[in-house]
């Protein structure tokens, strides 16, 4: 009896392997609609066969040679022309039913990642792309997640399809000399993913466990894909490091708890355990952005009272970072770790050299830190200052409630 | 598939003859390549004419379409089989270090 099956474990198949399908076929015909639309038609196959007769011995098998087969009829129906003969000699030299996934199908899915990721698409397209075609959620899933409109989601990736097909992107890994900078806009578009879920900008709530698991997904997949890559392990590691710590960041009414304050013994140690191990043997010196973000983060889990943190590591870690990085983010995040190390007064020179440049007039987390600092050295006028501009910029209510705890504490600090 | 990299430059710049004997080099490593198809230069912005027919009524404006501070000034026409190609050869042109070069598909003819 294969009566149990029901629509719901159907779906969870073809979330997999229907996104392994849509990537094999969109590497042959260079168009996402196409392979979309032909996996679909084997979805409704079977939808249609497998309650009546059973699951098939080999799913993945089948779906590829269903949604094959699918679509070579699409493009029989059409006009023979000669680039149709072409696509259908591919179609047709694809598939040895018995053994359909090997190491082309992952290269399938990896060039599927990259071209999701292209640089000729903007940042928002890729995230819409890569959570539809690399993590394999629907159209509403992505719209809940992101908490946008679906109508908005939809109109992104018809964008995006239209320019992958009209401009061909093409559905191929780069070539050795444009990896590194390729794989950095891999990289980078998986970590918006995560820190949408985590720091969501918009959101009344702060985390987004969704959008964390599947950026966790994702990591262990370009893992799996790329090994060997010190960036892509680097990547993994800090955002297990950065999800270790998830549950600890927020109080039961959803108030924001600073790292200095969370409860470290519910930190997810099996999480931080996976995150060292990733980066045994990884040195400072000849690391990467995200290697060395991982080894800071790396620093936070591993000290067991915030007391015992190794700032001045720290400090050596975001050296390297603005080296490489020099951007005022960095800077100011360098300056926090420079204010543990050495005292908040060196933090604050920097912080007011970039205000004196006019370097992140916009960026609400550099006014609540400057306020932090101008609070603890006693000057409470331009502390107040900056968190009401902290206050006026934030996009996060949650952040915007922290922040005005703080300016009423220290107005009721200054009443005494 | 045909790419068109369409050159916007400021309008004041003044390339000089090496931007001119970059732009016949990259011409001749594409034609080796098999990837060159066409490439022009224009006469300064200053010497257009647009025309629009409104109402079966000829308007024609003296200067470019729009009044920008990048203005077209030549284009290749490079094929090539995917953006990435395009991309690379755009890179190429001495007008993408002090201008833009836009990368745009050539739409194919229905046969």
């Amino acid at each position: 009896m294969h009566s149990t099956l029901d629509g719901e474990q159907i779906d969870r198949l073809f979330r997999l392997q229907g996104s392994r399908a849509v990537a094999t076929l969109a590497r042959i015909f260079n168009d996402l609609d196409r392979a979309e639309d032909a996996v679909q038609d084997a979805y409704a196959q079977a939808l249609d066969r497998w309650p009546r007769f059973g699951l098939p011995e080999n799913p993945a098998a089948w779906i590829m040679l269903t949604a094959r087969n699918a679509a070579i009829d699409a493009l029989r129906r059409e006009r023979t022309a000669d680039a149709k003969r072409q696509l259908l000699a591919d179609l047709e030299a694809l598939i040895q039913a018995d053994t359909p996934f090997d190491d082309d199908a992952m290269d399938d899915r990896l060039a599927m990642i990259f071209a999701a990721c292209h640089p000729a698409l903007n940042e928002e397209t890729r995230i819409a792309l890569t959570l539809r075609f690399a993590a394999g959620l629907t159209v509403a899933e992505i719209a809940s997640a992101l908490l946008v409109p679906q109508p908005t989601v939809s109109q992104r990736l018809v964008r995006a399809k239209h320019k992958i097909k009209r401009a061909r992107i093409a559905f191929a890994i780069p070539e050795a000399a444009d990896l590194p900078e390729r794989l950095h806009d891999v990289l980078r578009t998986v970590y918006l993913i995560f820190n949408e879920g985590y720091a969501s900008s918009t959101n009344r709530s702060l985390v987004r466990a969704d959008l964390c698991e599947e950026a966790l997904r994702l990591t262990e997949l370009l893992e799996k894909l790329l090994p060997g890559q010190a960036e892509v392990s680097g990547l993994h590691a800090l955002v297990l490091f950065h999800d270790a710590r998830r549950a600890t960041r927020v109080d039961e009414s959803g108030e924001l708890i600073l790292l200095e304050r969370q409860d470290r013994s519910w930190w997810a140690q099996h999480k931080i355990e996976r995150g060292r191990s990733l980066l045994v043997g990884a040195s400072r010196h000849s690391a990467g952005p995200y290697l060395l973000q991982a080894m800071i983060a790396q620093e936070h889990a591993s000290a067991a009272r915030w007391e015992a943190t190794n700032w001045r590591r720290i400090l050596d870690c975001y050296d390297g970072l603005a080296a490489i990085d020099p951007s005022p983010v960095v800077e100011l995040n360098r300056a926090v770790a420079l204010a543990y190390a050495y005292g908040d007064e060196s933090a604050l020179t920097v912080l007011d050299a970039m205000t004196a440049r006019n370097a992140l007039p916009n960026y609400p987390p550099f006014f609540g830190a400057k306020a932090e600092f101008l609070r603890r050295v006693g000057r409470h006028a331009e502390a107040r200052a900056a968190y009401w501009r902290a206050i006026e910029l934030t996009q996060s209510a949650v952040e915007r409630r922290f922040l005005e705890r703080r300016l009423a504490d220290l107005t009721s600090l200054e009443g005494h | 598939m045909e790419y068109m990299c369409l050159f916007y430059v400021p309008e004041d710049a003044d390339p000089g003859p090496e931007v001119y004997a970059e732009c016949i080099a990259v011409a001749e490593e594409a034609h080796r390549a098999g990837a060159m198809v066409n490439a022009r230069g224009l006469e300064d912005a200053s010497s257009a004419t647009t025309v629009r027919i409104r109402e079966g009524k000829r308007l024609l404006t003296d200067g470019p379409f729009a009044e920008t501070k990048e203005v077209l000034s030549g284009f290749f026409i490079f094929e090539c089989a995917s953006l990435d190609e395009a991309i690379a050869w755009a890179s190429k042109l001495p007008q993408s270090r002090y201008g833009s070069v836009e990368v745009r598909p050539v739409r194919a003819l229905d046969p």
